[in-house]
């Protein structure tokens, strides 16, 4: 028999531990000039919550789209679009890109790309009448692998000093986030998540599957094409903003449902969305005192993420 | 009929591609450089069209290729820790190194598979894709920490022009799998029809794959090692030729070969002119027109 969860008492546990760690990542070891280090942290942490909740979110309606908990939006072109821009920028304008392009530009540029690639991949497959999620899915990876193998072609070709500005970007990183870009996307990301928890019972209904939703009289296209702009938009942010995370969101996806045992994607985004904090505060926290910042967060989370991938597909029963 | 056809098409090509672009031809020039070139192209297509084929009998499933199952990825792994761990290594280490880790990531692979091959038909590509971005980003890993990520890239992108005389002869190893794909085609074909089935007939199941196995490692770790990765060949080819032609591979195996090594001579000849007289690597040219061709297949095919 299965344990019941108490899931009130879980949320609150997790909220209590979102806030202990984001205390601990805030006030440990401030040293002399408080003032200006609390103030980089302060920006890391708004970051990392704008981060956590685009992914949580994304991934969450994502796998209840799709009905698996193993597939996360990233891996639908986003992240090597994105790379292909940055690789893009870099390849024309080689040591003057930071001259030619701000980081605003770069940012609108990179989210304008991620968001305009995924409405051409909707409308492709819309049109031609394939409502089958999975050939979406199996369109965008490929798409994405010609994308890769293409800036991998430019990256050939590009100086190897100059190189090391597209490496910088092919890593999450919270180390050196940019003021001028947190507060759009932080207003971007709340402003869908409004209509986005407006819209989570119809996630409880998808949950049950496509025929179930439409037989029980929901308008199946239009309700999954709303979450896959949003699933969009968020994914775009959190990339533009730090970079991509691959396997973030299947860590965090799937340990949200092992703790809290509910159908109901309202408290589950939520639980979701603090389980991504805490594990982006924690792992940023032990990066940056303990590692001193030689690894980068997101190749961790890749690895921890891509093993913890392996073991669900060998053991878990369903998937 | 058709095999000769085909033939024919592949000799004319095998020609062209010996002289195409070449400033003055000399008898060293040729054996040199020209004939292993042409030879290394032909091998790899046959080679990585035909592991196509093989992993897709062995999972039942036409979207399984060295591309969508991780395979490339685990051999260009394999190759990577190599040359971080013991970077003086001779060419026969490296192979087996690269041999193991494909060897591997297949038979985890295919453990997966088992288990969600009743879901959806495109599941498991999409799987097998998630897969090999793992095993990637655990190249990757490496890779930043040494500060080799630009020439890591160099490295394992599918490339003929650095193919000289003994320097590529390790991809006649592809050779025995082929032979041994051949002679046990028709038990392939009866693996395609799935576990239960071909035991019923009499089939050493796990023999057979385990040779299926075997033979798809031997030849992705070898085209890797000499020339770097080539995607979706083995994805297009055989699903092409399995449109037209049907699903009997004794008959259909030699046309697979032969269009494979064809795509691929024609892919380098692309290469060589467009932005002549450099040469775009062919990773990059099978990978675009090979994508191109398996959306068209995906999305305007009839079912």
């Amino acid at each position: 028999m299965e344990k019941k969860i108490n899931i009130r008492r879980n949320l609150w546990i997790a909220l209590l531990l979102m806030i202990v760690s984001g205390a601990l990542f805030l006030f440990y070891n401030l040293g002399n000039s408080w003032e200006f280090a609390l103030r980089l942290r302060g920006l890391k942490v708004v970051a990392i919550l704008v981060v956590a909740a685009c992914v949580a979110f994304s991934s969450v309606a994502f796998q209840t789209l799709t009905n698996n908990r193993i597939l996360t939006p990233s891996i639908m072109g986003f992240e090597s679009l994105y790379l292909l821009i940055q690789t893009l920028i870099v390849y024309m304008y080689s040591d003057q890109t930071y001259r030619v392009l701000s980081s605003i530009d770069n940012f609108m540029v990179s989210v304008a790309g991620m968001i305009g690639f995924s409405f051409l991949l909707y409308l492709l497959i819309y049109k031609k009448g394939k409502d089958n999620l999975y050939l979406l899915l199996l369109v965008g990876i490929i798409l994405g692998t010609l994308f890769s193998s293409l800036s991998s072609f430019m990256q050939l070709l590009i100086d190897p000093n100059d190189f090391f500005i597209v490496q910088g970007k092919m890593f999450a990183t919270f180390n050196k986030i940019n003021n001028k870009l947190l507060w759009p996307s932080l207003v971007v990301m709340t402003a869908t998540l409004i209509i986005g928890f407006r819209m989570t019972r119809y996630l409880d209904v998808l949950a049950l599957g496509r025929d179930q939703a439409i037989n029980l009289g929901m308008n199946y296209n239009r309700v999954v094409k709303i979450f896959l702009v949003m699933i969009a938009v968020l994914v775009s942010v959190s990339t533009a903003l730090v970079g991509p995370i691959t396997f973030l969101g299947l860590l965090v996806t799937n340990l949200t449902y092992e703790l809290f045992r509910t159908h109901k994607h309202y408290l589950l985004i939520i639980a979701c969305i603090m389980v991504s904090a805490t594990s982006l505060l924690i792992g940023q926290f032990f990066m940056e005192q303990v590692f001193n910042l030689s690894i980068p967060l997101s190749a961790i989370i890749n690895i921890v993420g891509g093993f913890y991938f392996i073991y669900l597909l060998l053991r878990v029963k369903k998937l | 009929m058709r095999a000769l056809i085909l033939t024919i098409v592949l000799l004319i090509l095998a020609f062209v591609s010996l002289f195409v672009g070449v400033g003055d031809l000399s008898a060293s020039l040729i054996t040199v450089s020209r004939v292993p070139r042409t030879a290394a192209l032909i091998l790899a297509g046959v080679g990585m069209s035909i592991s196509g084929v093989i992993m897709q009998q062995m999972t039942q499933n036409k979207f399984v290729s060295p591309t969508t199952a991780g395979t490339l990825e685990a051999a260009k792994m394999g190759l990577l820790i190599f040359l971080i761990f013991t970077p003086g290594a001779g060419m026969t280490l490296k192979m087996l190194s690269a041999f193991l880790f494909t060897f591997l990531s297949s038979t985890v692979f295919l453990a997966i598979v088992r288990k969600i091959r009743h879901r959806n038909v495109i599941f498991v590509p999409l799987v097998g894709l998630m897969f090999g971005g793992i095993i990637g980003s655990i190249s990757t890993f490496f890779a930043v920490q040494l500060n080799i990520v630009q020439d890591t890239n160099a490295w394992l992108m599918g490339d003929f022009s650095g193919i000289l005389q003994g320097r590529y002869e390790l991809i006649y190893l592809t050779l025995p799998a082929i032979l041994i794909t051949y002679l046990y085609a028709n038990k392939f074909t009866l693996v395609g029809m799935g576990e239960d089935f071909s035991r019923n007939l009499g089939l050493n199941y796990n023999a057979i794959m385990n040779i299926g196995l075997f033979c798809v490692s031997l030849t992705v770790s070898s085209v890797v090692i000499t020339a770097g990765a080539i995607p979706f060949l083995g994805l297009i080819v055989p699903n092409v030729v399995s449109m037209i032609f049907g699903d009997n591979l004794k008959k259909t195996l030699p046309l697979v070969a032969l269009s494979g090594a064809i795509f691929l001579l024609v892919c380098d000849v692309i290469g060589r002119v467009v932005i002549y007289p450099y040469e775009v690597p062919i990773g990059v040219t099978v990978s675009i027109i090979g994508s191109v061709l398996f959306l068209f297949l995906l999305l305007w095919k009839k079912r």
